[in-house]
């Protein structure tokens, strides 16, 4: 029926595979279907009477899983105590509320989904999807439903869930983040309340006031903006006392000294009815300040919490072997010298050594290799790779903070201390500036008190006031957060401040292969028939023979074969890191590397370097080859290009072989390459690139790129990447689109431009201001105005940020 | 001008209240999803309430039977 190929699944969105009958009646119209998963997403959808989900949705949904019965089984083990101790919480008797962690939500229509589906349940009292960090928070009565029967519910409409501690980091960072906004409301909230005041009290300065009246106001907005100084602005305080403990000048001193004075001194005026008074200026540049940083802190909450999915690595359950039988507990509780055995599908769950069995490993997330490695008894396993073929029993060797995983990140934490900062150099400059200042007063008022002692006290908060480094402190900070604003809305996520500084200056780009230059998917390229059978003939005996096999190469066969696949294999016998081999119609087919069919002449066949090549072939002869090779991203090309004409070296580091490097740097157009790099080895690179004084920015994806990008001076983590990665990085390209890389440099050198024209108009006014002040010309509410409109100007200057790159 | 003199305190206990208002949206965790809410309102279900729309409705499941 849905003969031709353009059709693509209502669902997913993929194009319907040829001869597939799959499709779901949905608002009385059939709508095919790509294949059994989304078939029974669908009808799941349909069935519950949320079609209005196909009309809602502004993106299209990810694949559905068909789900396997064993993994339903497997989320009974939930509802075990033993492991709800960790994630549950007991409200009342029976109800009982869990955090999870939702994958495959893409629009808002999928929280709505959701959350009808899941809150119509019988039992569930409350269930709510929070769409900004998708997570979802589930209360539910014990006695009427269990946890499994929940994440159930979630699994049979598309979507995955995994139960998280939601009490670690998260009970921190909503701390942190309520802090900041109640510190940032009551500066926000004062700063309008004082600037109204001083607004009648500056008219009053120029038309007159009754002085009664004035004395009020003055007393109103000292009340206003005390718990500005005391309450809002005294995380400001508390770093600058910190710094000076540490015998530094930090930003924050200045910050610190300018809201203190500049606070004590209007208090002063308040209470003996003489001089100036600022509390406008005092609030308004709390008040900015805290907004900038309130940003900056979302954008690291933001990234941290892909970190803590980083525990979804390591499996929440193993099954231990014991005298008795085997048994399911939870990992924390494996000790060394268990045994555990290991499904063919699932995570290993610690180090170990394999004692039974014989299966290929994808180590894929550790080590970026592409392929599976074949593993027998005696070798090592490292927690948190994947078993793909067959069963495995393991004994474990090392546990928690002795695993591999454990001591990357461990890697990770202390490179990430180390970073190479180019941020701090501000920093100095400000302290050079402010020592220089605080000097300079002490002399002006020293040289005033000689001459004319009742004037010093007020040329001297004058002179402090109007030098006040406010301009010079929002500078760079307001330039920053309206990059990253832009940024962040072309898919760009900056998780740390000095990401763009360090960006706008990096001469070296280097790549990763695997998940960044290219999709990191296997994908057939080409099919070199060597016998007279046609290529759709070969593909269907070749998916045949993979049918039911979790290793990606099987995949690739199995979504290029018909549908409904005729051919059925019999006796079905795979040989690890070799290939498999089965009956079909009577002929034994053999589906394997070179090794594997070495037996029978492949001579006529040409060998390819850069793909991996698979045989097919049966008793006699060989009949094809197919050659499989990682797909490269859209644009990616036009990127490197782009980053070579505005004058950077670009440079590919990738853990394959040399063969399948340089074929993908010859398509991109990339000079300089390293293959065959370990972790280790691509931090050398980056260290001898460094050593040389150049500035490296790091693109990757996998945890094995962690240490490294965590090295580089910048470094970019690619949406679709693993967690650690993103953690470990400056920033996240969410788009996967490679030209946004090109873009973020771009608006990054704006950006540092925009700092500098900040920089010079602060230092320009200061250096003017400064004489006139220190001669007495400058009368404190001329000073007030002066600092109020130097900061405006560089705030207005940094909003030229927010147009997108283009224009 | 004496109005000030209770206008201004009148001021200073609205800006009172308005902070006590946010200190309790933060603490309820109304800023906890800045993006879903907007989107929520958009997506509710009123479907049953429009007339001729959706006769297979879980909440009819003989009708819904009946048409397959």
């Amino acid at each position: 029926m849905n003969g031709e190929n353009e059709e693509n699944c209502f669902h997913c969105s993929l194009p319907v595979p040829r001869n597939t009958h799959y499709h779901v009646e949905i608002d009385g119209v059939e709508q095919a279907m790509c294949c059994p998963g989304c078939e029974a997403v669908a009808k799941a959808i349909v069935d519950g009477g949320l079609t209005s989900f196909y009309q809602y949705r502004t993106d299209t949904s990810t694949t559905a899983r068909a789900a396997v019965p064993e993994v339903l089984q497997e989320l009974t083990l939930y509802d075990k105590p033993e492991l709800q101790r960790t994630f549950v919480s007991t409200d009342d008797k029976d109800i009982k509320q869990a955090s999870l962690i939702l994958e495959g939500i893409v629009c808002a229509a999928c929280v709505w989904l959701n959350e009808r589906h899941i809150s119509a349940l019988p039992g569930v009292i409350e269930f709510r999807v929070n769409y900004s960090s998708h997570r979802a928070r589930v209360r539910w009565d014990d006695t009427q439903i269990h946890l499994s029967d929940i994440l159930k519910a979630i699994t049979s409409i598309g979507y995955l869930a995994h139960p998280f501690d939601a009490g670690r980091q998260e009970e921190v960072y909503k701390k942190e983040r309520s802090n900041a906004l109640k510190r940032l409301a009551i500066a926000g909230l004062g700063a309008i309340q004082v600037m109204m005041l001083a607004v009648a009290l500056y008219a009053g300065d120029y038309s007159g006031m009754d002085a009664g009246l004035e004395h009020f106001m003055r007393w109103v907005s000292l009340l206003i903006a005390t718990p500005v100084v005391f309450y809002s602005a005294r995380s400001f305080f508390s770093s600058a006392w910190r710094d000076l403990k540490a015998h530094q000048l930090g930003m924050d001193v200045p910050v610190s000294i300018a809201i203190g004075l500049a606070y004590a001194a209007s208090c002063w005026a308040t209470i003996s009815r003489s001089g100036e008074v600022y509390f406008d200026s005092v609030t308004m540049f709390t008040f900015f300040l805290l907004a900038g940083r309130f940003l900056e802190m979302g954008a690291r909450q933001k990234a941290g919490q892909a970190a803590e999915e980083l525990v979804k690595l390591l499996p929440a359950m193993a099954t231990r072997i014991t005298d008795e039988g085997d048994e399911t507990i939870v990992v924390s509780e494996l000790l060394c010298g268990d045994k555990v055995r290991i499904k063919p599908g699932d995570s290993v769950p610690a180090d170990g050594i394999i004692l039974e069995g014989r299966s290929s490993i994808d180590e894929s997330l550790l080590t970026g290799e592409s392929h599976p490695l074949a593993k027998s008894i005696d070798d090592k396993v490292i927690g948190g790779t994947v078993n793909i073929e067959s069963p495995l029993v393991v004994e474990v060797q090392e546990v928690g903070e002795d695993t591999v995983l454990a001591s990357i990140q461990r890697l990770l934490d202390r490179a990430q201390v180390e970073k190479p900062s180019i941020a701090k150099t501000a920093d100095k400059v400000a302290a050079v500036f402010v020592g220089f200042l605080l000097v300079l007063v002490s002399l002006v008022a020293f040289w005033w008190w000689q001459h004319d002692p009742d004037q010093a006290f007020w040329i001297a908060i004058s002179l402090l006031v109007v030098t006040c480094p406010c301009a010079l402190s929002l500078a760079t900070p307001a330039a920053m957060t309206a990059a990253t604003g832009t940024l962040t809305r072309l898919g760009v996520l900056t998780t740390r401040g000095h990401a763009l500084e360090t960006l706008a200056k990096v001469t070296h780009v280097v790549l990763d292969k695997t998940g960044t230059l290219t999709k990191g998917q296997l994908a057939l390229e080409s099919v070199q028939l060597i016998s007279d059978s046609t290529e759709q003939q070969c593909l269907d005996i070749a998916a045949a023979l993979e049918l039911g096999s979790e290793h990606p190469v099987a995949k690739v066969f199995l979504s290029n074969a018909s549908h409904p696949n005729t051919l059925v294999a019999e006796k079905i016998e795979a040989i690890p890191g070799q290939g498999v081999t089965a009956r079909i119609n009577g002929v034994q087919y053999r589906l394997g590397s070179a090794s594997y069919v070495a037996d029978i002449d492949t001579s006529a066949h040409k060998p390819s370097l850069h793909s991996s090549e698979i045989f097919l072939a049966n008793d006699e002869r060989l009949l094809a080859v197919f050659s499989l090779s990682d797909i490269l991203r859209e644009q990616a090309a036009e990127s490197v290009q782009a980053l070579k004409a505005m004058g950077k070296q670009v440079w590919l580091v990738s853990g394959d072989n040399e063969a399948a490097v340089s074929h993908i740097a010859e398509q991109v157009g990339i000079d300089h390459i390293h293959h065959s790099m370990k972790p280790d080895g691509k931090l050398d690179v980056i260290h001898k690139l460094q050593a040389q004084g150049e500035i490296v920015a790091m693109v990757g994806d996998g945890v094995n790129d962690a240490p490294v990008l965590a090295a580089a001076q910048v470094s970019i983590a690619m949406g679709g990447g693993t967690q650690l990665a993103q953690a470990s990085a400056d920033m996240v390209l969410l788009s996967e689109h490679l030209p946004h890389l090109v873009d973020a440099i771009k608006m990054a050198q704006r950006s540092v431009m925009i700092v500098k024209q900040n920089l010079s108009w602060a230092l320009v006014y200061n250096l003017l201001a400064l004489p006139l002040a220190s001669m007495g010309y400058v009368a404190p509410w001329m000073a007030a105005i002066g600092m109020s409109a130097s900061s405006l100007v560089v705030v207005v200057n940094a909003l030229r940020l927010n147009k997108s790159v283009d224009d | 001008m004496e109005i000030l003199y209770i206008l201004i305190p009148l001021g200073l206990l609205v800006f009172a209240v308005a902070i006590w208002g946010f200190i309790w949206a933060v603490k309820t965790g109304q800023f906890d999803d800045m993006e879903g809410p907007a989107h929520r309102i958009l997506m509710d279900d009123d479907d049953i309430r429009i007339p001729n729309r959706h006769a297979d409705h879980p909440g009819n499941p003989q009708e819904q039977a009946a048409k397959k």
